[in-house]
């Protein structure tokens, strides 16, 4: 009984310790991003890898997303008799819910991982100490350009999930199931407002800091070993993805 | 070489991106970018029950504008409604502004029906003439209590 309630303190005041050098991280990425040295380079090169090379994924994941809205609503809303919602639905769905967190996910599961895997190996071939006998700040040159570029794509991926999603919506709901377009578009012009957009996009710039600091504590603290590099890279992609979704439902509840 | 391509590449991204959002916020939203092509006249209700901010003005089904906001004006205890109605459409001094449902339980929007007078409001005055929204509870209770004629 003693020993039980001695290993339950233990583990809440690890927490606790691993709650706080993630936050210390986070305030020191930050203190990097707002001091020189900037290296736009690197910004580029990381906004390549994150944003550009995960376009296709994207547009794949929000095409077959709205699709699947959009048949599902249909068959849903069919029920109560008002398919003529079918594309505010869509629309207010994926930019309000899916399009940030998807979006997040997705970055999460392509960039996140290898950040993770990429940091953890320079950590234990040393790659990282040698950054700082050379005079070089490793969180400023490693980490705050991968939290920049997040901040941007994120934002981006999100706008062009968006777009791409109510358009599959429309594939699906005109051709497909054969619903006038002007009933679709209509709908979308008069149920969508510029609040939903400003919180789609107050989303995306949330998660694109939180999957960049948690993906790249996890590579930038990887434990020795190979070993250690994989379970820092499964670590970084099932809490980035964990959060991204709780962060969600406190973002939404705090705007709605 | 290789750099100008990344360059390029990174700079058509955020430019799609910039697009995209453009594209959601315009056409979509109908954020107004400069301005505005409407102006605005006041309508006074003694219930909007179920209006909201964004819903549509109609004359004879056209969509002529928007419910800008509504607000309760603490002196007449009625509701204020502004109308921003497109620029070069004719609202007359004595139209009638009425909230209708679109369906049995579709959306509220604002029907206005054209008066007969000479003078044409302009921006920022009122609409006298105005029907509030029809209750269906109190209109099946009057029925069933009798007092409907």
């Amino acid at each position: 009984m003693f020993s039980l309630v001695q290993r339950l303190g233990s583990a809440f005041l690890e927490l606790l310790q691993f709650m706080g050098h993630m936050f210390l991280f986070l305030i020191n990425i930050l203190w990097c991003v707002v001091t020189p040295r900037y290296r736009p380079r690197n910004l580029l090169k990381q906004i390549h890898f994150i944003g550009v090379r995960s376009l296709f994924v994207i547009i794949l994941t929000a095409t077959f997303a709205g699709m699947v809205l959009a048949l599902q609503g249909f068959y849903i809303l069919s029920r109560f008799g008002s398919e003529g919602m079918v594309g505010p639905m869509v629309a207010l769905a994926i930019i309000q819910e899916l399009g940030p967190v998807l979006t997040a996910l997705m970055v999460t599961g392509r960039a996140g991982s290898a950040m993770a895997g990429e940091l953890g190996v320079m950590r234990i071939k040393e790659q990282v100490d040698a950054l700082e006998v050379m005079g070089i700040n490793p969180v400023n040159y490693l980490i705050s350009p991968r939290l920049e570029a997040s901040i941007i794509s994120l934002p981006v991926l999100t706008a062009i999930f968006n777009v791409v999603g109510i358009l599959g919506g429309y594939l699906v709901a005109v051709h497909l199931l054969g619903m006038s377009a002007g009933t679709y578009w209509g709908g979308i012009e008069s149920k969508v407002g510029p609040r939903d957009i400003y919180i789609s996009m107050i989303k995306s710039v949330s998660f694109g800091v939180l999957v960049a600091w948690v993906c790249t504590y996890m590579g930038y603290y990887a434990n020795r070993g190979a070993e250690g590099v994989g379970r820092s890279i499964t670590q970084a992609v099932v809490l980035s993805s964990v959060l991204v979704l709780v962060l969600d439902y406190f973002i939404t509840a705090l705007m709605l | 070489m290789r750099s100008v391509k990344l360059e390029l590449a990174v700079g058509l991204f955020v430019l799609t991106g910039l697009g995209a959002l453009a594209w959601l916020s315009v056409k979509m939203a109908r954020m107004e970018l400069v301005g505005g092509n409407f102006f605005t006249v006041e309508a006074y209700f003694t219930s909007i029950a179920g209006l909201k901010p964004g819903a549509g003005v109609e004359i004879a089904g056209v969509e002529v504008g928007r419910v800008d906001k509504i607000v309760l004006d603490v002196q007449e205890f009625e509701a204020r409604v502004t109308l921003k109605i497109d620029n070069g459409i004719p609202i007359q001094e004595d139209a009638i502004a009425s909230i209708r449902t679109k369906g049995l339980i579709g959306d509220r929007y604002v029907k206005i029906s054209p008066g007969a007078s000479d003078r044409l409001l302009t921006s920022g005055e009122r609409l006298v003439q105005t029907e509030p929204s029809i209750n269906f509870e109190e209109l099946i209770s009057q029925f069933i209590h009798g007092s409907a004629k």
